[in-house]
């Protein structure tokens, strides 16, 4: 068994299709909602924690891409320029996810992609810029 | 009894034979050494901070052009420099920016001046007998100025307060986004490594101290603005909130990106962030006592940003900032810094090793800073009265 996030993103006319009740149920995967937005009439997004085997997860994310959603996992859809990340700590202080930390000894930002909730908040608090955030 | 002065540390730095120590090393040897050892073991202990320090700017001398301008409003990529310094000199503060773009500011431009890239600079005259032109648009580097230096009026704060935010709604601060309901707090000193803080009283800080500023050799030239003695301290001497300050010198065109860097702390404005390191000498068992100071004896105070006034709600150590958490009105909160401490220690390194090799030579001050000095506030003489409502 493992957990991975996905980041999905639904065609204007996929609203009522049961798609989540099929991965359930034909995949056997858990679906944890972390996110979701929805613009009536335009795309809607959705932050998922999918829990299942490997292979399972795999068939679940192609049956969703049949029925035209766009899925990525979560890591993807994050930029962060390490290299120019001086070590502040500013989006450690809203991070509440604990995705981003930073601690003893070398008090160096760690960032946990796997973790992250897609607030965003860590996007405006860092005043160098560093991360993108794609969740529309 | 050992004193040493500071002619004869340089003579030992010269000669290779100075013993020289980070202040958290030396906090850690202090554990099981006494002050008067201390004082006979080590010569020099290196301190140092790397934090937005919005109180920031750069003076710089365009050069005359040909025919040449007086300069009476000068932009540099669009942001405001102060243009009241004869023809063509100018400062630009780290805060400036141009209201319609106020996500870069003076302090992008001093950065990218520092990392060599070309600025353009626009300026305006009305056109005199001995300046006669009005306008001119060209490009300028570090290298095509005649001078270009960081001239900091307030740095590196003694000591600095904890933000926490009260209230139901998430503010933004340059001590960074405050969440509401007490969910996040934080902090901007390296704690026992912070130069004023390993001498609280400013027995060997003062006009003149030679320090490393951005990358290269800087100058202490003046108090900070807002310096202030008056504030509480501890039991061991520190003053539990923001108190001293110093104002910095130092050549930009010899900095270096690695050590200054721009910032934008959203909805508040740019602000600058300058790595400072500063050489202490051990003089004695009293100096070995204060740079010995330890993060759990260091006290600041926690202020509500939320709240009109900033109210003290608390008091915490640095030892308590560090753990990732501190108890404030009876309620555990999340910590986090807004300062580099893995920067401020590799510019307490960067400091020692050019002392151990004889680069880099301490100074005593030309003059002390006044012992005693408050802060004023600024009063409204003028309050809106009946007469000048609508
Ligand atoms: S968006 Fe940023 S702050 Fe929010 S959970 Fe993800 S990493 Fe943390
Ligand atoms: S706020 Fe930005 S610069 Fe600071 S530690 Fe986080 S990513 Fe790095």
């Amino acid at each position: 068994m493992i957990k991975k996030r996905f980041i999905l993103n639904f065609p204007p006319d996929s609203g009522d299709k049961p798609l989540s009740y099929h991965l359930v149920k034909e995949y056997d995967i858990r679906i944890n909602i972390l996110k979701a937005e929805v613009f009536p009439g335009k795309r809607g997004s959705l932050l998922l924690e999918l829990q299942g085997t490997a292979a399972n997860i795999e068939k679940g994310i192609d049956y969703l891409v049949r029925h035209n959603v766009d899925c990525e996992p979560l890591e993807k859809r994050i930029r962060f320029q390490e290299e120019r990340c001086i070590d502040c700590g500013n989006c450690v202080a809203v991070c509440f996810a604990g995705a981003l930390t930073m601690g003893p000894p070398d008090w160096k930002l760690q960032f946990d992609k796997s973790q992250c909730v897609v607030c965003e908040l860590c996007v405006t608090a860092c005043p160098l810029k560093l991360f993108e955030i794609n969740f529309q | 009894m050992t004193t040493k002065t500071y002619d004869e540390i340089n003579r030992k730095i010269k000669s290779g034979k100075a013993v020289i120590l980070t202040a958290e090393e030396v906090s850690e040897m202090a554990r099981n050494t006494s002050p008067e050892e201390i004082a006979e073991k080590v010569d020099v202990v290196t301190t140092a901070t790397f934090g937005a320090m919005c109180s920031s700017g750069a003076i710089i001398n365009f050069g005359h052009a040909s025919p040449p301008i007086r300069m009476e409003k000068i932009r540099l990529n669009g942001v405001p420099a102060y243009e009241g310094l004869a023809a063509v000199d100018a400062y630009i503060g780290a805060t400036a920016c141009d209201p319609e773009r106020p996500e870069y500011g003076g302090a992008h431009v001093i950065q990218e001046l520092i990392e060599g890239r070309e600025i353009e600079l626009e300026a305006w005259g009305k056109g005199t007998d001995c300046y006669p032109r009005k306008y001119i648009k060209t490009k300028i580097t570090k290298d095509s100025v005649n001078e270009i230096y960081l001239f900091n009026p307030r740095n590196a704060y003694q000591n600095y307060n904890v933000a926490v935010n009260t209230t139901k709604k998430l503010i933004h601060t340059y001590m960074g986004t405050l969440l509401p309901g007490l969910r996040n707090a934080t902090y901007s000193t390296s704690g026992e490594l912070s130069p004023l803080l390993n001498d609280p009283e400013m027995r060997t800080i003062g006009i003149g101290t030679r320090i490393f500023l951005g990358g290269t050799e800087g100058f202490v030239v003046w108090p900070g603005t807002q310096y202030n003695t008056s504030k509480p301290v501890n039991e061991f001497g520190i003053p539990v909130s923001n108190a001293r300050t110093i104002a910095v010198i130092g050549n930009l065109k010899e900095m270096s990106p690695e050590f200054v860097q721009a910032a934008y702390f959203d909805r508040y404005g740019t602000s600058l962030f300058v790595g400072i390191g500063i050489p202490i000498p051990v003089l004695d068992a009293d100096m070995a006592r204060r740079v010995s100071v330890r993060n759990d004896q260091i006290e600041t105070s926690v202020l509500d940003y939320g709240s009109p006034g900033a109210p003290k709600i608390g008091q915490v150590t640095y030892a308590e900032l560090r753990s990732g958490q501190i108890q404030v009105s009876g309620r555990k909160v999340r910590t986090a810094p807004v300062a580099s401490l893995s920067k401020a220690r590799r510019i307490a390194e960067l400091l020692k090793t050019a002392l151990l090799e004889g680069r880099f030579e301490i100074s005593q001050p030309v003059k002390m800073f006044p012992s005693e000095n408050s802060l004023k506030s600024l009063v409204e003489t003028d309050k809106p009265g009946k007469e000048m409502q609508p």
